[in-house]
């Protein structure tokens, strides 16, 4: 009955420099106790004086932790794996004291602190905590007001934007004052503003490959609420290269998701989506729009996961994908498991430092030089000359009726396939939609159709709003 | 045979409906009936789209099973 116990970075100083180790036993205790006996160093370190484990101590049976399992009676087989997990708010996971709370403090936190589940314990190792949230927008902005209200001692935020008017129907960490600003600033005010005693840690950088894994090394866990693809593989390689939670979280339109990535024995993102979509594939919030209130539900419930995996309590949301649709209402889980082939958490990974995310994602550096391509100025000059020109609007109706260039007509992508015999590919199109994507798409789509004369608006109807036409209603 | 196929975040959207109910050939896998909703139309997001199969995310070669609800997930990237 060979398993082999996994021991983490902090511990293996006590246990002569091994990451893993065979032992032969019929439970949890036995190999433990092989363990201890090989290595007495150990011993303080992962139980307490009257021998229980410390609680700072995770065991795991493979991926299940053992507390929902029979605790150190649980029966082991040959080939199971034993991971000794440090408890992500303890930090280092070697025995060092939780923070002590004053009397205003546990004033702040009763509601928590006569819950038997949380206690005063609990609340101090969310007092030890430091959460890391990646984006201060529509998920950062739930996320950090719940954790800085619950008491997590240390919040890091990343964000390198400013705040933008289109920005408020969401982002509640930001208000109407705060246009303008740098959203790490309007974020601290609003996290101060409901708990002073958070310390708050100001990234107010692009997050990168080059600064990553410094950024994300100081903390226990760490919410990915960014925006884009690059940023999500980075963060989850990042976190899986690093040993730390991603507590993930991601939207569109209606829609929400929501798991944690890179916890041990647990899936991370790669191992269901191992490569990304290819560029304009899926719209952004910019592109698709979303539900203003639908970041709140997913923010929460990235939230929620914090506390529990910082107080070590429930059933974390490690490997199942849980899928919010807030126009059925409905909430569906799929279970997850880690993929043995991942590049990157897999058995033999092939990613073992981060990358260039944004040649990954197949986003350019520099965007090239497009003779397709005619700014709002230009469009405006050769109308004024009388050029006879088709504008084409291939946005949809419902966007149309919000603002329209005088003279287009509608098209929408969509049905441009089935309708591209109203138009004439002997005549001058430019092909316009909101911010340029689509209706590039459209351009493509009808220089492939024997369109020679198309050309795309770029900026879309936006920017014909900010440089030719003031009155349109931008939005 | 018979599925239930669940359309999820760009894809509803671009197909215009969250579900369909499918008669497919017996043993036919997830990837197939996916080849056979997007057509040619939705062609680039063959390579894009994760399955799950009675709620288990699974690869997309598995075969399927009378009765099966498969979805069909494109990644999100939204915050
Ligand atoms: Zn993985």
């Amino acid at each position: 009955m060979s398993v082999r116990i996994l021991i983490p970075t902090p511990l293996r100083a006590y246990a002569a420099q091994q990451a893993s180790l065979q032992a032969i036993g019929p439970d949890v205790r036995a190999v433990l106790g092989e363990l201890t006996a090989k290595y007495p160093a150990l011993q303080k370190h992962l139980f307490d004086d009257s021998g229980k484990l410390r609680s700072y101590v995770n065991i795991y049976k493979n991926e299940e932790d053992i507390r929902y399992l029979q605790g150190q009676g649980t029966a082991l087989a040959a080939g199971d794996t034993v991971s000794i997990v440090p408890s992500v708010a303890g930090g280092s996971g070697v025995a060092e004291e939780l923070p002590k709370l004053s009397k205003e403090e546990i004033r702040r936190y009763s509601r928590h602190l006569i819950m038997p589940e949380v206690t005063l314990e609990g609340q101090r190792k969310l007092k030890a905590a430091r959460v890391l949230l990646v984006g201060t927008g529509g998920l950062g902005s739930p996320a950090a007001l719940y954790l800085a209200a619950a008491g997590v001692g240390t919040l890091g935020l990343v964000d390198f934007d400013v705040v933008d008017e289109s920005n408020l129907q969401r982002q509640i960490l930001h208000g109407t004052g705060d246009v303008g600003r740098r959203k790490v600033l309007s974020a601290k005010d609003s996290v101060l503003s409901v708990n002073p005693h958070v310390n708050v840690v100001l990234h107010e950088v692009r997050l990168t490959s080059e600064n990553a894994l410094e950024i994300l090394k100081d903390y226990d866990i760490v919410a990915d609420g960014t925006d884009n693809f690059p940023t999500r593989y980075l963060v989850n390689d990042a976190c899986v290269l690093l040993g730390k939670p991603n507590v993930y979280g991601s939207i569109f339109r209606f829609e929400g998701q929501a798991s944690i990535f890179g916890a041990p024995g647990g899936p991370c993102y790669r191992c269901l989506y191992p490569e990304p979509p290819p560029p304009g594939l899926v719209p952004s919030c910019a592109e698709g729009g979303v539900l203003g209130v639908l970041p709140g539900m997913i923010g929460i419930l990235q939230a929620t996961e914090v506390v529990k995996l910082i107080m070590g309590i429930g059933e974390p949301l490690v490997g199942r994908l849980l899928l919010y649709d807030a126009l059925g209402m409905t909430f569906r889980t799929l279970k997850l498991r880690r993929n043995p082939e991942c590049p990157v958490c897999g058995d033999h990974p092939s990613i073992k430092e981060l990358v260039d995310y944004e040649a990954f994602c197949g986003i350019a550096d520099e965007p090239e030089e497009d003779e397709t391509a005619l700014t709002a100025v230009e469009l405006k000059a050769r109308l004024d000359k009388g050029e006879k020109l088709v504008l084409l609007d291939v946005r949809e109706p419902h966007e149309a009726a919000i603002a329209r260039i005088e003279g287009s007509r509608l098209i929408p992508l969509n049905d441009l396939p089935g309708r591209v015999s109203e138009l004439d590919s002997t005549d001058s199109i430019v092909a316009y939609c909101h911010h340029g994507l689509r209706s590039a798409s459209a351009t493509a789509f009808l220089r492939s159709a024997g369109f020679r004369k198309v050309q795309n608006l770029s900026g879309g109807i936006d920017h014909w709003a900010v440089q030719v036409d003031p009155n349109l209603a931008r939005y | 045979m018979k599925i239930r196929v669940l359309y999820f975040a760009s894809l509803r959207e671009k197909l215009g409906r969250a579900a369909d109910d499918l008669e497919v050939p017996a043993g036919a896998t997830p990837r197939a009936v996916l080849d056979q909703v997007l057509g040619e139309k939705l062609a680039q997001y063959r390579a894009a789209v994760a399955f799950s199969v009675n709620h288990e995310y699974t690869p997309g070669d598995r075969p399927l099973s009378d009765g099966d609800e498969v979805a069909f997930l494109p990644p999100v990237s939204g915050g």
